[in-house]
Formats: structure tokens, C-alpha cells, sequence
């Protein structure tokens, strides 16, 4: 008996000894300062948004909000630990307080923003999800897919778009589940579905890599909207701001013309918006509990939305996205940030 | 005899050999012919494409690779065979993980003398063997020590820690954690005492009646949401205790097997000679059951060491994480075969070994009273 005891009793210290107590009731923003760096939820591997590359460093669009926000509240972007997560445990991680912030390609629909006590700060990426096909397949609309086999992510909001879909349209499919999105693209490569199913911006992705990109066809429809955009815990307005207004420094700055290049010089323009955001007319980084230059330390160390964008997903690099919906409002896209003042 | 005789008897023994098993009959003739064919081909095929036809650090032009397009097989049409260039660019990756390249030296420190800390466990005719099994109990705060840092060295956390650090990290101390606990289980598991047994057979039938992903999320997902905010057990941690218990309960049934295979008579004898409990379990029965129990022991073990896989599901980068993520990375993506063959490859090493020893053990320990 002794010994069962002191064994639950060692395996209870094996717990305790290892954990790390943080404080439990600061804000998120205080907990973030006081460690020193930012714990940011990422994908265990998203060609684009969230990969390590050959030095392990970590790259992506959604990477680069975890790097602004972190260039904001520590004026040095990289100081972010990447906490690689799967679809299946990310909130939980994020609700259980392991990540301050989660940046991981994360629809925002109402349940998950009320339901599941999230709170989603934007959007940093419009996405719809679409189908991909052989071109043998001869099919050129997603309305003949009737009695399709499909490679689909399990638990993802993909799964339920599927369903949804074909219920919508009274068709039957085949689902073929799979864990990951490499591991679907494997699925779809080697033949084991016919049609394989996610974000269009993923099916690019995908295509991209194949070795003849041009025998496989994204279909027209897209069938659902998918914002994608970065989630904090409920319940901390102040960090939730902070996450906000790193995104919307990122986009006003490609509205405003602010690159990583001409940020320095943008610093003596003639227009107010600059100024403000810049941080050279004083006191809007003091709202957010900031420094004053922490939307100059985001431009500077992570560039605006734009440069963001064409140096991970954009025409020039192998996945090859349009800005599409993700252009400025005023570029035709529905990008938009509420005005900095 | 001559030379000559003594040649052709050998052709002849040969010859009658290949007749005997090879050809006896026409069915089997043909089914040797169809597996020579097999083998040819399927061996032939492999090959070409993993050495002969394939790219390693430069393509067939002589340029090093750096990204998947200049992989021979993505500038040429005809060129099918491998490209390990990724494997060689993301070699740190697959060996330490996210581990600072400049600390690299002290998980090579861990990894040459893994093999010093377990020799002397393996071989008991080894020389010195006193002292490798003293290093052995000193190995694992060494291990700790180099591998997390302390006074002296600079703290790398455990989410750093990836590649076959990991699968080793979780497989070794996982394996070496159970074992232990195993015997004490199992021990339990045969006492008579009412509530020592029960705890121990709720305690194994529940850990063997759900499978391992179910204790990671556990581990993973359910703890921390229990502990207070802010109070987070390491990540990789949660994942070995869940992986220790998980394995635990499976060699307790494992030993027990063998604590059940010893006659009634040994342990009647033993007390008869006035040995109590712990002695006649120590001396006699542990030694003798831990022998028999040594093929079920090493399943579980090699068994155990390719679910450390299963991590990867709750976000730790084990040797197939960090080869997924390898995919993942537009550089590299779609070079499947060459990532998991490579990873196949990692583990068959292990498990390979795992197995040679269990059989060197069981024709070293056989005495012939079984």
C-alpha cells in the first residue's frame, strides 16, 4: 500500500516540480512582460502561414502577427517562443493559458468566438473553402462531385462546410479522414480520394508543389467563408487590443504606404495618420499600455500587411495566391482597418 | 579426400539444399521463380531509386541543392530517384529538433553516452561492469543536467527539444521509468492484500483498456484545464508521464506472464528455507520470472517506441513531426518518400536492435528447466 502511495505521491511531484507558476491572476499582457517573451500558437506546419525552415526558424503570415505583436510589446520581434499545435488541441491550449495568442490559420464563426470563450481580434487572411480535382476527372463544377470519394481534415470546420455542402445540394460523398493537411495532400497525390477539400488558399498550396500543377483544377465554387484570422482568450480586453491593433497597425501601414524600407523616412511625413502611428505625435501607444513606437517597431522589424503577404503566399513564391478578397478595400480586396486615431 | 571430392561434396550439399527447399515440386518451383522475380525487381527498383539514381547533396549537374526545384528529378523528366537533400539540410533538425545550434555539442554529449549508460544493464559479462552500472544510475541527472541546462549552462526548454531527441528522450526514460513500476505493479497485481491488488488491477485494466492517443489528450488537453491559470506542466513532460504509465501497465501484464509461469513448488521451497516475502521475490521469483517474461518484455518495448509517434498529435516534433514539418515547408514540400523512408529507416535501427538483443538474451539465459 505504502508503496502504490508514495508512487501516485512521486509521480504528483514528477507534476509539481516541473511546473512553471506563472501567476495566476495578472493580465495577460503583465504575464507576457514579466516572462519575457511571447508564447504564440502556431501550426505544426502550414506551407506559408506557419512553417520552420531549413534553420528552424519559423516563417508565414500568421507567423508574422505573433512577430508584430511581440515587436510591439517588446519592440523585438523575435522574442517568440512557437508553440506548434494541431487542430485538434489549439483551443484548449489557448484556453488552459499555455499561449498568450493563437495565429494558426483558425476560422472565426460565432461558436468559437462565443461558445469555446475565444476572442477572435480580426482577420489577417480571407479564405473560402474550395475543391481541388484531377483534371482526368473531367469535372469543371463542384455540382458534379455527386458520389465523390474526399480527403478531408477531421475536425476542422472544413469537415462541417463539406457536409453542408453536399447536403444542401443532395449529392453523397465518400469522406476519406485524415489528421493533417500534408498528410491529405499525400492521400490526394496517391490517388486514395478523388477530390481533395480545404481552404482555397491551401489547394494552391498543394498545387504548387505538384510536379505538372496544371493537371489538377481548383473548382469555381467556393463554398464557404473562411476568415482566418488570430484568437485570444476571453475575458482580457487589454491584451485582446494589443493582438488587435498589431494586425491593424500591419494593414494601416501598406494603407498609409509604410514599408520596412521607408519607415524611418515615413517618420518626417506631412500626414497626421503617419505621425500618429508612428508614434511621433505622442500618446497612442500609452492607451495600449505601449511604448509609443511600438506600431514603428512592427513596421520596421515585420513590414506592413503587403510585404507580409507577397514574401510568403504572394505571386512570387511557389504557393502563388492573388491578393484577391485580401486586397485593400480600396484595392478592390475587403481589407480594412478602422482609422488610427 | 581430395580437393576436387571435397568441392563437388559441397556443391552437391548445395545443390541437394536448393532441390530440397527450393524445388521440390512444381507448385513450389514456380513460387520460387514468381519470389526471385519479385525480389529482383522490387529490390532492383529500390535501389536505383535510393543510391544509384538518386540526388544526395548535388543533382545530376553537379549544383548543390537547396530547394526541391533543383532535386534531378524536378529539373529532368527522366530522372525518378531519390533527392536526400533534405535530409541533409534539415539533418539538425531530425537529430536535435529546435535545439540552439551552438549548445548542439551537449545533446551529442547525451547521445555518445547513451550507450555507455546502457551497456552495462545489457551485458553482465562485461569488465568493470560495476562501475558502467554505477554511471548508468548517474546517467539520467547527466542527461537532465546537459540536455535542460542548469548552473553553469544556459536553460534550453523542453519545446526546443525535437527530432530524435525527442523520440529517444520519451522512448528511453519512458521505457526506463515503466520498468520499475512495471515489476511493482505486477507484484501488486498477484498480493493478496484486497486493496493493493485492486488498485493495481483498476489501474492496469484502465491504462490497457484505452488506447495511448486518449492518455496525450488527457495528459495534454485535460490537465491543465483542472490546475490553476497560469500553472502549466511542461508540454514533453505530460507526454512522458502519460507514455510511462501507458507502458508501465503493459509490461505488468508482461511480467506477470512470467511471474505466473513459476511453479507453485519454487516459492514453497523458498519459504521453506525461512526466505520472507521480499527475499524469496527477489532471489527467486523475480529473476527467474523477469527470464521468461523477456520476449513479451521487449514487444512492449519496441512496441512503446514507435507510439512516441503518436505525440505529434498534441504538438511536440518527434522524428515524424519534424519530418512533417520538413513537407510542410514550401522549400521541400512533396518529397514524401525520401522524409519517411529516412524516418523508417531511424526507426528500424532501433527496433531492429531492440529485437537482436532480446534474442542474444534469451539463447544466453536459456538453462534448459523450461
Amino acid at each position: 500500500m505504502t508503496k502504490i502511495k508514495s508512487l501516485f505521491i512521486s509521480l504528483l511531484l514528477i507534476l509539481g516540480v516541473s511546473t512553471a507558476i506563472a501567476g495566476s491572476h495578472g493580465s495577460t499582457h503583465d504575464l507576457v512582460k514579466e516572462r519575457g517573451k511571447l508564447m504564440c500558437g502556431s501550426n505544426t506546419g502550414l506551407a506559408g502561414f506557419g512553417a520552420p525552415n531549413d534553420a528552424g526558424v519559423w516563417e508565414g503570415i500568421d507567423v508574422d502577427v505573433c512577430r508584430a505583436v511581440a515587436a510591439a510589446v517588446f519592440g523585438d520581434a523575435s522574442k517568440v517562443e512557437y508553440v506548434p499545435t494541431t487542430s485538434k488541441v489549439r483551443f484548449t491550449v489557448l484556453q488552459s493559458g499555455e499561449i498568450d495568442m493563437l495565429s494558426r490559420n483558425t476560422t472565426w464563426t460565432l461558436s468559437r468566438d462565443v461558445d469555446l470563450g475565444l476572442e477572435f481580434v480580426g482577420v489577417n487572411y480571407y479564405d473560402g473553402q474550395g475543391f481541388m480535382v484531377s483534371k482526368d476527372l473531367g469535372v469543371s463544377s463542384a455540382m458534379e462531385l455527386d458520389g465523390a470519394s474526399v480527403c478531408i481534415q477531421v475536425g476542422t470546420t472544413t469537415e462541417m462546410n463539406l457536409a453542408d455542402f453536399f447536403k444542401a445540394n443532395g449529392m453523397s460523398y465518400e469522406s476519406v479522414p485524415v489528421e493533417t493537411n500534408s498528410e491529405a495532400d499525400a492521400a490526394y497525390t496517391a490517388g486514395r480520394c478523388d477530390v481533395y477539400t480545404t481552404d482555397a488558399s491551401g489547394l494552391y498550396a498543394s498545387r504548387a508543389g505538384y510536379p505538372d500543377p496544371s493537371a489538377h483544377v481548383v473548382l469555381p465554387e467556393i463554398v464557404s467563408k473562411e476568415p482566418l484570422g488570430p484568437a485570444v482568450r476571453h475575458g482580457d480586453s487589454e491584451w485582446a487590443d494589443i493582438v488587435r491593433w498589431s494586425l491593424n497597425a500591419m494593414i494601416i501601414g501598406e494603407e498609409l504606404g509604410i514599408t520596412s524600407g521607408n519607415v524611418d523616412e515615413m517618420k518626417s511625413s506631412n500626414n497626421p495618420e503617419v505621425l500618429r502611428l508612428l508614434g511621433v505625435d505622442a500618446g497612442y501607444g500609452a492607451m495600449l499600455g505601449l511604448s509609443d513606437d511600438w506600431a514603428y517597431n512592427i513596421l520596421s522589424q515585420v513590414g506592413n500587411y503587403s510585404e507580409s503577404f507577397e514574401k510568403h503566399i504572394g505571386p512570387n513564391t511557389p504557393i502563388n495566391i492573388q491578393r484577391g478578397l485580401n486586397a485593400l478595400y480600396k484595392d478592390g480586396g475587403i481589407l480594412y482597418a478602422p482609422p488610427f486615431r | 579426400m581430395t580437393a576436387f571430392s571435397n568441392q563437388s561434396l559441397m556443391r552437391n550439399k548445395y545443390y541437394s539444399w536448393i532441390i530440397k527447399n527450393l524445388f521440390s515440386s512444381w507448385v513450389n518451383s514456380l513460387m520460387t521463380v514468381v519470389a526471385i522475380i519479385f525480389i529482383y525487381e522490387v529490390g532492383t527498383f529500390f535501389l536505383n531509386w535510393a543510391i544509384f539514381g538518386a540526388d544526395f547533396r548535388t543533382n545530376f549537374r553537379g549544383e548543390l541543392i537547396t530547394d526541391r526545384t533543383l532535386c534531378s528529378k524536378n529539373i529532368s523528366p527522366g530522372e525518378f530517384g531519390a533527392c536526400w537533400a533534405i535530409i541533409y539540410a534539415r539533418w539538425d533538425q531530425f537529430m536535435y529538433g529546435f535545439y540552439p545550434i551552438e549548445q548542439v555539442w551537449r545533446v551529442n554529449f547525451v547521445y555518445v553516452l547513451l550507450p555507455l549508460a546502457i551497456i552495462g544493464i545489457l551485458f553482465d559479462k562485461l569488465p568493470f561492469r560495476k562501475y558502467f552500472i554505477y554511471f548508468t544510475f548517474i546517467y539520467p541527472f547527466l542527461a537532465y543536467f546537459m540536455l535542460y541546462g542548469g548552473p553553469g549552462l544556459s536553460v534550453v526548454g523542453t519545446n526546443k527539444w525535437g527530432g530524435l531527441l525527442v523520440t529517444l528522450f520519451l522512448g528511453v526514460t519512458g521505457i526506463g521509468l515503466a520498468f520499475p513500476l512495471s515489476i511493482v505493479l505486477a507484484l501488486g497485481r498477484r498480493s493478496k492484500m484486497p486493496i493493493v491488488k485492486s488498485l493495481c488491477v483498476v489501474f492496469i485494466e484502465f491504462i490497457r483498456g484505452v488506447p495511448l492517443i486518449t492518455l496525450l489528450f488527457t495528459a495534454n488537453v485535460m490537465l491543465p484545464l483542472f490546475l490553476p491559470d497560469g500553472v502549466n506542466p511542461d508540454n514533453l513532460l505530460r507526454a512522458l508521464v502519460a507514455v510511462t504509465l501507458f507502458q508501465s501497465a503493459y509490461m505488468a501484464e508482461a511480467i506477470r506472464g512470467g511471474l505466473q509461469a513459476i511453479p507453485r513448488g519454487q516459492i514453497e521451497a523458498a519459504q521453506s528455507l525461512g526466505l520472507n516475502y521480499w527475499q524469496t521475490t527477489r532471489k527467486i521469483i523475480l529473476p527467474q520470472a523477469l527470464k521468461i517474461a523477456i520476449p513479451p518484455i521487449v514487444n512492449t518495448c519496441i512496441g512503446l517506441f514507435k507510439d512516441t509517434s503518436l505525440v505529434l498529435i498534441i504538438g511536440l516534433f518527434d522524428l515524424l513531426g519534424i519530418g512533417r514539418a520538413a513537407l510542410a515547408d514550401m522549400t521541400w514540400t512533396k518529397l514524401y518518400y525520401e522524409v519517411y523512408v529516412f524516418i523508417s529507416l531511424v526507426f528500424f535501427i532501433f527496433c531492429f536492435g531492440m529485437s537482436r538483443y532480446s534474442l542474444y538474451l534469451e539463447k544466453k539465459l536459456k538453462t534448459d528447466n523450461s
